[in-house]
C-alpha cells in the first residue's frame, strides 16, 4: 500500500511527451509486445488483470470489451477525455506528462477490439492538452505507430482528435457519442449499450484515458504483476486528483486499498492552517460527503462503497472546521444546474429548483420546511432521471443535510450563513 | 463576413477526416471561432453549405455548447472558476478581486477592450491549483492579487493569441437591461444554452 508509481512513474523524466525520450522509458514496448499476440488473448489478458474502468463508473475494462458482438464491423474505440468533474484534473495531468502513454494504451484497445479507427474526446477547455495529444499523434504516425500495415504487422489504424466545446454531460458515455456525431451532446437510452450500437450505430467501447494508460503497462508486466497490486476486487493503482484545505493539494498514485487517512495526512500533509477536518468527498462532485471517522477507508472501489460513497473518478476534495457545508452544496448543485442538458424534466427542473432553494439558504430567505424540500426534490430527481447526472445532482446534498443538517438550520435562523466573511472583508 | 479561404479549406479537410460529415460541425465551429472571435448566424449558414446539412443542424449543435461565443468580445479572455474545490481555496476572494482589477462585471470587457473576464462554475480541472483561471485557455494556478496584476498587465499589453481578429471589438458596451451578476453569485452562462 501506499504511493506505487506505475503510469506516473517516468514523470521526472524530461521531455517525456516527446517521442524519443518516451520511448526510452520502455515506450511503445507494449504495444509491440501487443501486435504479436491475438486480439483475443490481449482481451482475456486485461480481464485476468482485473483491470476496471478508471472514469467513474468502474466497470471492469475486459468485459466492456467482450459484450462487442462477434463480426460486427467497423467497431470503434473512442477515449473519453472529457474530464470534467469538479475535483478531478488526473487525465489532464496524464495527457500533459505522457500523452504517448494514452496514446499506446489506445493503439493497445483498438487493436484487442479489431478497430480500426479510434477517437480521443477531449474537453474544449483543455487547449494546450489537446495541442500535446495532436503533436504525440503526429509523430507516431511519423514513427509508423499508427497509419496502414502498423509496424509491419498487418494492422491499420487511425486515431482522430476531437475536440468538445464546454458541456460537462459529454463525459457520460452515450451523450459524448452523440456529441462525438455532431449533435447536441444529450444522453441516449440504455440498452442498446454502445458496445452494440454506439458512435454511428456501430459497436463502440468507451474508455477513460487513465484506463488505457495502464495497458501498456498491463501488456508488458503481465496481469499477475497487475493482479497483484491493490485488493481483490480493485486491482492496480489510481492516480488521486487531491484539493480543497489541505497543505499539498495535487496528483497522488497510491496503491489501491491505501488508507484515505495517509493519502490526506502523509501525502497532502494534513489539513492546512493547522485546522481540524470537517470532512471529504471521495470522487469529485457527485459523491456523497464522509467524516473524519472514515479515514482509514481504503482507497477502493467496494471500501469507499461500503462507507456510503462512490470513488468515482478518483477526486479528494478536503473540508476543514471552517467550511460552510451548505455553500459547499450550493456550488454543486449550481454547477450540475448549469449542466443539465435538460432533456429529461426531472433533473432539468428538479437541479434548478434545488439550486433556487440553496439560494434561498445562502440569502437568508430560507423557510423551516425547505430542508425537507430539498431532500424531497432530491428524492424525484435520483433514480427518475434518463442518466446519471441528475441523480448524482443529488448525491452530496442529501448527504450534507444528513450529517449536517444543523448547518441548515442556523442558515435559517440566523437568516443567512453563519461561515461567512464578506467578500469585500477579505479582499480588503 | 463570408469565411476566409483558410477556413473554408480547412472546414473541408474536417468534413472529410470523419465517417459522418456532420461530426464536422463541432470542429468546424472552432474553425470559425477561431478566425472571427465568435459565431454568427451567416457562418453557421455557411458550414451548414459547406457540409451540405440544414443551417438549422448547426445552430442546435453550437448553441448546446458553451466555449461558443455569440457575440465579441476582448482580445483576452479570462475564466476563474468558483466552484467547490476553488471556493475553498478563496477564489470568491480572487474573482472578487479579479472584477475590481479589470473594472468591469463579470461577462464584460474593459473599456480599452483587451479583456473579457468572467467567473464559471464549470470545473476547468485544476483544483490542485486553485484558485485558478484559464487566460486564453492557458491555466494560471495558484492565484494572488498580485499574480492577476502581473497577468493582467501583460494582457493590456499583448495581441489576441489567435493573430489580429479584427472583428473582435474594440470594446464592448453592457447589454442593456442583462443581468449582472458578481463574481462571488454564480455562473454566467456563455453563448446561448437552451435551459438558461
Amino acid at each position: 500500500m501506499g504511493i506505487k508509481p506505475v503510469l506516473t512513474k517516468d514523470f521526472a523524466t524530461e521531455n517525456l511527451h516527446q517521442l524519443p525520450f518516451y520511448e526510452r522509458t520502455g515506450g511503445y514496448a507494449g504495444f509491440k509486445k501487443a501486435l504479436e499476440l491475438q486480439p483475443d488473448e490481449l482481451v482475456e489478458m486485461v480481464k485476468k488483470s482485473g483491470l476496471r474502468g478508471r472514469g467513474g463508473a468502474g466497470f471492469p475494462t475486459g468485459n466492456k470489451w467482450s459484450f462487442l458482438p462477434k463480426g460486427m464491423y467497423p467497431r470503434y474505440l473512442v477515449c473519453n477525455a472529457d474530464e470534467s468533474e469538479p475535483g478531478c484534473f488526473k487525465d489532464r495531468y496524464l495527457i500533459e506528462k505522457s500523452p504517448h502513454q494514452v496514446l499506446e494504451g489506445i493503439l493497445i484497445a483498438s487493436y484487442a477490439i479489431g478497430c480500426n479507427l479510434a477517437f480521443i474526446y477531449i474537453r474544449g477547455e483543455y487547449l494546450p492538452q489537446h495541442d500535446a495529444l495532436e503533436a504525440a499523434i503526429d509523430e507516431a504516425r511519423q514513427a509508423g505507430y499508427l497509419g496502414k500495415n502498423v509496424l509491419g504487422k498487418g494492422y491499420d489504424i487511425d486515431v482522430i482528435l476531437h475536440r468538445g466545446a464546454g458541456a460537462y454531460i459529454c463525459g457520460e458515455e452515450t451523450a459524448l457519442l452523440t456529441s462525438l456525431e455532431g449533435y447536441r451532446g444529450e444522453p441516449r437510452l440504455k440498452p442498446p449499450f454502445p458496445a452494440i450500437k454506439g458512435l454511428y450505430g456501430k459497436p463502440t467501447v468507451v474508455n477513460n484515458v487513465e484506463t488505457v494508460a495502464n495497458l501498456p503497462h498491463i501488456v508488458i508486466n503481465g496481469p499477475d504483476w497487475f493482479g497483484a497490486m491493490g485488493t481483490p476486487t480493485g486491482k492496480g493503482t489510481r492516480i488521486w486528483c487531491m484539493s480543497g484545505h489541505v497543505n499539498r493539494p495535487g496528483n497522488y498514485e497510491l496503491e489501491n486499498g491505501t488508507p484515505i487517512r495517509e493519502l490526506i495526512e502523509e501525502h497532502g500533509g494534513g489539513v492546512w492552517k493547522n485546522r481540524k477536518l470537517k470532512a471529504f468527498q471521495p470522487g469529485g462532485a457527485s459523491m456523497m460527503v464522509l467524516l473524519p471517522e472514515h479515514l482509514d477507508v481504503g482507497l477502493d472501489f467496494d471500501a469507499i462503497q461500503k462507507a456510503g460513497s462512490l470513488a468515482g473518478a478518483g477526486a479528494m476534495v478536503v473540508m476543514d472546521e471552517t467550511t460552510c457545508m451548505v455553500d459547499a452544496a450550493r456550488r454543486y448543485v449550481k454547477f450540475f444546474h448549469h449542466e443539465s442538458c435538460g432533456k429529461c424534466t426531472p433533473c432539468r427542473e428538479g437541479t434548478f429548483w434545488m439550486a433556487n432553494l440553496f439560494d434561498r439558504f445562502e440569502a437568508g430567505d430560507a423557510k423551516p420546511g425547505d430542508i425537507d424540500l430539498l431532500l424531497d426534490i432530491g428524492y424525484s430527481i435520483d433514480g427518475r432521471s434518463f442518466c446519471p447526472l441528475g441523480d448524482a445532482s443529488t448525491w452530496f446534498p442529501r448527504s450534507v443535510i444528513k450529517h449536517f443538517r444543523d448547518e441548515f438550520q442556523e442558515h435559517i435562523s440566523e437568516k443567512g450563513c453563519p461561515f461567512k466573511k464578506t467578500v469585500q472583508e477579505a479582499v480588503a | 463576413m463570408p469565411l476566409a479561404k483558410p477556413t473554408v479549406a480547412r472546414i473541408n479537410e474536417l468534413a472529410a477526416r470523419y465517417p459522418s460529415k456532420q461530426s464536422a460541425i463541432i470542429p468546424a465551429l472552432w474553425e470559425v471561432q477561431h478566425e472571427q472571435g465568435y459565431v454568427t448566424d451567416a457562418a453557421m449558414a455557411e458550414i451548414a453549405q459547406l457540409l451540405g446539412l440544414p443551417p438549422s443542424l448547426i445552430e442546435a449543435t453550437a448553441s448546446f455548447y458553451s466555449m461558443f461565443l455569440t457575440r465579441p468580445e476582448g482580445r483576452h479572455e479570462v475564466v476563474i472558476c468558483i466552484n467547490a474545490p476553488c471556493m475553498l481555496r478563496g477564489a470568491d476572494e480572487m474573482a472578487a478581486y479579479l472584477e475590481r482589477a479589470v473594472g468591469v462585471r463579470d461577462g464584460q470587457t474593459s473599456t480599452d477592450g483587451a479583456i473579457t473576464w468572467h467567473s464559471t462554475i464549470e470545473c476547468l480541472g485544476a483544483c490542485g491549483g486553485a484558485p485558478m483561471m484559464q487566460v486564453d485557455h492557458r491555466f494560471e494556478e495558484d492565484l494572488t492579487p498580485e499574480r492577476i496584476d502581473t497577468i493582467l498587465e501583460r494582457l493590456r499589453q499583448e495581441p489576441a493569441p489567435h493573430g489580429t481578429e479584427p472583428t473582435r471589438a474594440e470594446a464592448v458596451p453592457p447589454v442593456k437591461g442583462e443581468k449582472v451578476r458578481s463574481g462571488a453569485e454564480g455562473a454566467r452562462p456563455r453563448g446561448k444554452k437552451a435551459q438558461t
